[in-house]
């Protein structure tokens, strides 16, 4: 599959009064035609501030992204077009699918005027050539009597059937890439499910590439080819979905497998394990690992400097001066809690 | 919300019966009367008996439930009574005001509108850039600047220009015409009281109109607006605009209400014949008969503003639906 995305050492930074935050610090990955790619990490991790960069939709200021850093879209650097042609990408080329339903539309405004405003403007359809296809979107999305939910306003909706309207959005110009930031994280977990399998089908049918940003691990488990692990602005891990879920070999992507509730045999009624600490703060970062605090693997060199992507597997890639060792496999902590009597 | 509207109509009535017998019986706490007034600014010794015929001419020895019957009554019979003071009818008395008063008001509100909404949405689009200080130096000014203060500086400022460059000055026409009759006339009139008026009150709807875009601009719904590759302007006047303008129209409206019978100092500096004047005259001759009429017309003011204000909120968010 050739490449539709290629990050390239992305740097995006805010200046605030109490420093600089780098919220996302030297990240590079890529994203094939039609793949769908997990972003995962704990909150502040910069996995937002990462995607939302890929559209410019930074604040500036006092957010920046710095010089140095590309985004390639079909062969063409996003960062340095114009903001006439940006927009056309915006939208048009990538659409984006957001974490808050319930905010995320503009609640004066009738869901039809929302979603045919985008049509008309970047595929240059006629008011009822737009209507239609709305009507045949919200079809899509499983919302009834769609001709009649049209002229209804975001209240009229539920959180689930809100981010339906979203997808129903994001798929609307026939984009290339979907990013979705969170898009099930507001709701319930009787409505997730059905979110990401609606996305997960509408996207593999159309051919269309997906970004799916969560903190769960559980959740992306079942939808996404790759997984990209975040922490404190930088890619600690990535690797196929199933090398990371298998064969994990960053600390920190094995501390999140092990805070997500599963149902399997492997964790057998054994209680969670969270993740003690906090994320450091992203304005007094140190020459060092910054997992490094809340790692029970620590060792010196991890001070010293900050351990780079290496290779560990076949595509697979840790920042860990560890990663080789026998010493981080799951079943191994595991064993550990017991003895510490966990 | 046909039937809303009638309904708050008809809620009107109870609002205007508390506000005529609050009217009433306040002015008859306040101590003397027309006639001590009027018999003392002759200066001569008046005599109780003097006192007396006055009073009872004007009807004020009558009972209190009397005269308010006589006050309340008018608005059923249409006799309106007549002023205490100079003796002429109170409709005709707050008529010719009135035409001056609520043109002003108007084209005061135009004045903040074109003012204030332009300047507040730039100011919050471009925040903390020089565009931004210019708008909030200008505003700030408004507030600090007293409008009657800012009437004479127009004033002079009219003379001093038409003496320099027309060798003769000219000063705003003092007598009302009506626009229909002579726009020019009329213009040439009201247009420098709506400015210095209008610029008042564009400082605070200015204000208003930045802090609620500020705090629009930063939803998500604009994210999503931008994010769905939307021209700059259509984001702000489409989707930023609408949100924000619920807290300005009710700015707008208050201080509308507010300029019917309150402009009395700039009624002064321009010397316009308005409800002002009248309204402070009126006080302090104390006739009770206009006072007590011209607080029921700016109640009734009030309240119409208020209904429209409630009537723009339905329209402009969806989700307040009146029942």
């Amino acid at each position: 599959m050739p490449k539709l995305l290629e990050v390239e050492n992305l740097r995006t930074q805010f200046h605030t009064t109490e420093g600089t935050v780098k919220a996302v610090d030297g990240i590079t990955y890529d994203v094939s035609e039609g793949e769908t790619v997990a972003i995962v990490g704990e909150s502040g991790c910069g996995k937002s501030v990462g995607a939302m960069s890929i559209l410019r939709l930074i604040p500036h200021p006092p957010g920046e992204i710095l010089e140095g850093s590309r985004i390639l879209f079909g062969g063409k650097d996003l960062l340095a077009m114009g903001d006439e042609e940006i927009r056309h990408v915006r939208g048009g080329r990538i659409s984006m699918v957001f974490q808050e339903p319930m905010t995320s539309l503009n609640p004066v405004l009738t869901i039809g005027l929302q979603l045919t405003e985008t049509m008309m403007l970047h595929l240059g359809l006629g008011q009822p050539e737009a209507d239609r296809r709305a009507v045949e979107l919200l079809g899509m999305v499983g919302i009834g009597e769609p001709e009649r939910r049209l002229k209804q306003y975001p209240h009229h909706f539920s959180g689930g059937m809100r981010q339906r309207v979203m997808i129903a959005l994001a798929l609307s110009c026939n984009p290339r890439l979907i990013i979705a930031d969170e898009p099930t994280t507001a709701l319930d977990v009787t409505i997730q499910a059905q979110i990401l399998e609606l996305m997960r089908n509408l996207t593999k049918q159309m051919g269309v590439a997906l970004i799916v940003i969560t903190h769960n691990l559980g959740v992306v488990a079942r939808y996404a080819e790759r997984v990209i692990v975040m922490y404190a602005g930088k890619i600690v891990e990535s690797g196929t979905a199933d090398q990371i879920y298998h064969n994990p070999r960053h600390p920190y992507t094995i501390g999140l497998l092990n805070s997500v509730p599963r149902m399997d045999l492997r964790q057998g009624g054994k209680r969670l394990v969270p993740i003690e600490g906090q994320p450091p703060d992203l304005t007094r970062l140190d020459g060092g690992c910054s997992y490094r605090p809340r790692c029970r693997w620590a060792v010196e060199a991890c001070a010293r400097s900050i351990p780079a992507l290496e290779a560990v597997g076949d595509g697979q890639i840790a920042a860990c001066f560890r990663a080789g060792e026998r010493a981080l496999d799951l079943e191994r902590e595991f064993d550990l809690d017991e003895a510490s009597g966990a | 919300m046909y039937q809303y509207v009638v309904k708050r109509l008809l809620l009107m009535i109870p609002t205007l019966i508390g506000a005529a017998l609050l009217v009433f019986f306040l002015l008859r706490l306040l101590p003397g009367d027309v006639c001590e007034v009027r018999l003392a600014g002759t200066g001569l010794f008046a005599s109780q008996e003097d006192i007396d015929i006055c009073r009872k001419e004007l009807g004020l020895d009558d009972s209190l439930y009397e005269q308010f019957i006589a006050f309340a009554g008018g608005y059923f019979t249409g006799d309106l009574g007549k002023s205490m003071w100079t003796g002429q009818p109170v409709v005709h008395e707050i008529q010719v005001r009135f035409k001056l008063s609520l043109q002003l008001a108007i084209m005061s509100t135009l004045v903040a509108v074109i003012i204030a909404l332009p300047l507040g949405i730039v100011s919050a689009v471009k925040q903390n850039t020089w565009i931004d200080y210019l708008v909030r130096a200008f505003s700030i000014a408004g507030i600090g600047i007293p409008s009657f203060w800012l009437g004479i500086m127009i004033i002079l400022g009219l003379l001093i220009i038409t003496q320099a460059w027309f060798g003769a000055g000219w000063m705003p026409p003092i007598n009302y015409v009506s626009p229909f009759e002579d726009p020019i006339g009329n213009l040439a009139q009201l247009i420098w009281p709506a400015l210095a008026t209008g610029y008042r009150y564009s400082a605070v709807a200015t204000r208003m109109t930045r802090s609620a875009m500020l705090e629009v601009l930063r939803e998500d719904y604009v994210r999503t607006a931008r994010a769905k590759g939307l021209i700059e302007r259509v984001v702000i006047n489409r989707h930023a605009l609408k949100n924000a303008l619920l807290p300005v129209v009710t700015i707008i409206a208050i201080e509308f209400a507010f300029l019917i019978g309150g402009l009395v100092v700039t009624e002064q500096v321009f010397n316009l014949n308005g409800l002002g004047k009248l309204f402070v005259d009126s006080v302090g001759n104390q006739d009770f008969a206009l006072t007590q009429h011209l607080v029921m017309l700016v109640v009734l003011i009030f309240v119409m503003t208020n209904l429209v204000v409630d009537i723009l909120y339905a329209w402009l968010d969806p989700r307040i639906r009146y029942s």
